[in-house]
């Protein structure tokens, strides 16, 4: 019998638009690259120029303080371009693909017999490394540390989010090898929801599987941590997704690296929501051809789902931690007259003075990105403790972070955290806050102080 | 139409315009009349469809049966105390007419400093003053002077609000501070007898009453050690002298549903100060205060007297000033409960105490939280020191 642990806070949000479980493998797109900005934590050092040629696997940029982290290119190819944006930050390294796909090979590995240090040398040769984050500050891990426990989620309630069972159809075998290998590592916790109690995934070896029955956020890791091992100053947990644990598991049983995925594409704008088979970093413009809506108004991209995601473009690459690409209106050209006190029978709302508690959650809705007020201060009291299942005064930790009063940060738990936990708080806020933003502010200036 | 004028108007108002020093009251109409086209650029894409106009908009349709009544009911007693017949719309015009011009002076005045206060901070307007804007004229006695009010709301908003920086960061209720500050500035207009009744014809209707006319609250012989000859449901239905809108339990029954249901006030804070104040009011009973009238009053009467209804539903869950942590809002409205009796039975210089009370708790709040935080903060380094 697995350990059930039910949750109460939080807040289900249907969107319109959810990705059928079918689905198309795209046509190789014309240009792939790997963005920095997807590896928090790390300052790039590029290891390739314009021209080289790659194979899938060769490293594209490494972390500049150890060299050790390594970020490799998805597809063999040529490297088109080295883009950087200002004070020449690096925004993005592009390669354009060859006609077949060659892999770097770095050999088929027992799971059984592979040493700790071994496998964490692999992971960093095969860039796979850099897809584990740690907690605190929600950074890139790094390899010197001994986690007390690495934490995968197999779930995620978030709006338009990709359904695992989905994702890991046909791949099970790899993504338990990659589990059995973390476990090497150090106790690793599988945090699963109740409809997926006989998936066929399971069962895991050498790993604690928990059921997380709850509302949105309850997929989050964070949540995990929160309730199983929550993180004192001074240790670590490493997270890392369960569609990266598939990578792993395909490098240690076949030998290479493929950082192919398969993303949900979804949202009110897209004409046929459904699961598409591409490789990470692939250009969106390419993944969304024909399938968004031609509309007179603006449309906003975004890479993710809509709490978590960030804003692109057709001309912008899929994040390589991105498992889902979402297409709502954007609504800046909406002019809603004296919207404030209208019924608004067509918006969602977790507020009951609106009527969207009426549909009983049966209803899915159509946003657009609009935030519908302006920014004040915290008005409203719990409205974030709500929405937010761990064992921590969210409002409190947001104040202490505004007014950078460290000490009150720790003291509030900000070790445990990271932005993507207060996304739901976020949009129910009727404060308006950015709290993410706030959040990620307040974890960088930590670490840096900490340093 | 609306948005087109407006995009005419703006160029008007922004800096270097004819108008920039009306930029805020422009904003402010602005954001009324259309809902702002700005999208998020960092963190959710999505944002819920509620803010903080919305929130204060529905405490304002809370407070409007119990201001309705209390229209009604400043017509019903001075007809009453001239002997006139008339009909109930001629009783609600009266009363309407009475309250008008105190309502617009309290908006006039108090957004008339948050307008200005915006402008200089180069801020938005923010929309707390349209409840307090509504609630300072309701919980005074209907012949409070305009003057006095107006002191009292630039008193309150000045002092209480924006020195803290304004809504959200202020420590006490402005409209209760408002009204402590008439209550002890100037009593003698303030209590006693005499103020509960409108005795000025208001075009044509209703009638002079000479001065020498008296009204007491219920609360207000009890003090005088006369025992209160009303019973629960009069009570209840509120027609009897009190501040304009705090007479009628079933009105702010009604707003209470409202506040709860929306979930806008906190069902813990309101009925924790119920159950507080019934259980004091219960002690007071069963003590054998022989010669107390206020003791004597049955503890479910004390419960629907005065402003203590009307304190617990709208002013206690307030929630700026109240206790933010889940737990301290038990706590803190039983307090006030506690506190509001006490004062009641115990100082027949205030027979309401619910003001004080508040008021009060309002400077504990703060204290009340931090036992809570502390203990979550305890239970974190509790788990560091156990390893």
């Amino acid at each position: 019998m697995l350990r059930t642990i039910k949750l109460k806070k939080g807040l289900d949000i249907r969107l319109s638009g959810e990705a059928e479980p079918t689905f198309t493998p795209v046509e190789q797109s014309t240009l792939y690259a790997m963005r920095p900005t997807d590896f928090h934590g790390i300052v790039p050092k590029p290891v390739v120029k314009p021209g080289d040629k790659l194979r899938a696997g060769d490293a594209l940029f490494v972390d500049k303080a150890t060299e050790r982290i390594r970020v490799v290119s998805p597809v063999s190819g040529t490297v088109k371009d080295i883009v950087r944006g200002e004070r020449r930050k690096i925004l993005s390294i592009t390669v354009e693909p060859s006609a077949t796909q060659v892999s770097a090979d770095f050999g088929k590995v027992d799971v059984a017999n592979i040493t700790p240090d071994a496998l964490i040398e692999l992971l960093l040769r095969s860039g796979l490394f850099a897809f584990i984050h740690q907690r605190p500050y929600d950074v890139v891990a790094s390899p010197t540390d001994t986690p007390k426990g690495i934490f995968v989620s197999a779930f995620s309630k978030m709006p338009l989010a990709a359904d695992f069972d989905v994702v890991v159809a046909g791949r099970e075998s790899y993504f338990q090898a990659g589990l059995k290998a973390l476990s090497k590592l150090a106790p690793t916790y599988l945090g699963i929801s109740p409809k997926q109690a006989e998936s066929a995934f399971l069962p895991t070896e050498g790993v604690t599987v928990t059921v997380f029955d709850g509302p949105n956020p309850s997929g989050n890791v964070g949540v995990h941590i929160n309730h199983l091992a929550p993180v004192n100053k001074g240790e670590v947990v490493w997270t890392i997704g369960a569609e990266e644990v598939i990578f792993i598991g395909e490098l240690l049983s076949e030998g290479h690296v493929n950082l192919k995925r398969r993303i949900a594409v979804g949202g009110s704008e897209v004409i046929h929501p459904e699961y598409v088979e591409t490789y990470i970093g692939a250009k969106i413009g390419d993944i969304l051809r024909n399938n968004v809506t031609n509309s007179e108004y603006h449309i906003r991209i975004i890479n993710g789902n809509p709490l978590v995601g960030t804003i692109s473009s057709e001309d912008d690459f899929l994040g390589a931690r991105s498992t889902e690409l979402s297409v709502l209106p954007e609504g800046d050209d909406k002019h809603e007259v004296l919207g404030w006190i209208a019924p608004r029978l067509n918006q969602f709302s977790a507020h009951r003075s609106y009527f969207s508690w009426l549909m009983g959650g049966r209803k899915s809705y159509a946003p657009d990105c609009r935030i519908k007020g302006g920014e004040r201060r915290m008005i409203m009291s719990g409205e974030y403790d709500r929405v937010f299942p761990m064992d921590i005064y969210a409002g409190y930790l947001v104040k202490a972070i505004l007014t950078g009063d460290i000490d009150r940060q720790e003291a509030l738990g900000i070790y445990e955290v990271a932005p993507e936990d207060f996304a739901v708080a976020e949009f129910v806020d009727s404060s308006k806050l950015a709290l993410q933003r706030i959040v990620r502010e307040g974890l960088d200036t930590l670490r840096k102080e900490n340093a | 139409m609306i948005q087109k004028t407006l995009d005419k108007l703006r160029p008007h108002f922004e800096e270097g315009g004819k108008l920039s020093a009306f930029r805020s009251v422009f904003d402010g109409f602005e954001t009324f009349l259309v809902v702002p086209s700005t999208t998020s650029k960092s963190g959710v894409s999505i944002h819920d469809s509620i803010d903080s106009k919305r929130i204060m908009s529905f405490v304002v349709i809370a407070l409007l049966p119990a201001l309705f009544f209390g229209m009604y009911n400043i017509g019903y007693q001075n007809y009453q105390a001239a002997g006139v017949e008339a009909s109930c719309v001629d009783l609600f015009l009266y009363g309407l007419l009475v309250m008008l011009p105190k309502i617009v002076v309290s908006y006039v005045v108090g957004l008339g400093i948050e307008f200005v206060v915006a402008q200089w901070k180069k801020e938005e307007i923010q929309e707390g003053y349209l409840v307090t804007g509504i609630l300072i004229p309701m919980i005074v006695p209907v012949d409070t002077p305009l003057w006095m009010l107006a002191v009292a709301v630039a008193f309150s908003v000045i002092f209480a609000k924006e020195i803290y920086g304004g809504t959200g960061m202020n420590i006490f209720n402005p409209a209760l501070v408002a009204r402590a500050f008439l209550f002890f500035a100037y009593p003698t207009s303030m209590s006693g007898d005499k103020v509960w009744l409108a005795k000025d014809t208001w075009f044509s209707l209703g009638n002079i009453i000479p001065d020498s006319h008296t009204l007491a609250t219920p609360l207000g012989e009890a003090a005088a050690h006369i025992a209160p000859q009303g019973d629960f449901w009069t009570y209840c239905v509120g027609l009897m002298p009190g501040s304009v809108g705090e007479t009628s339990v079933i009105a702010i029954a009604i707003g209470a549903v409202i506040l709860l249901w929306t979930g806008i006030a906190s069902w813990k804070t309101m009925c924790s100060v119920f159950v507080g104040g019934a259980a004091t009011a219960y002690l007071f009973n069963i003590s054998g205060l022989a010669d107390n009238a206020v003791a004597a009053i049955p503890w479910y009467n004390h419960l629907v007297l005065g402003g203590f209804c009307f304190g617990a539903v709208f002013m206690a869950t307030d929630p700026v000033t109240s206790a933010r942590t889940e737990g301290g809002k038990y706590i803190y409205g039983l307090l006030i409960g506690v506190l509001a009796i006490t004062i009641r039975v115990l100082n027949p210089g205030y027979p309401e105490g619910m003001m004080l009370a508040i008021l009060f708790m309002n400077m504990f709040a703060p204290l009340i939280d931090y036992c809570f935080v502390q203990r979550n903060i305890n239970k974190r380094l509790q788990r560091t020191k156990t390893k």
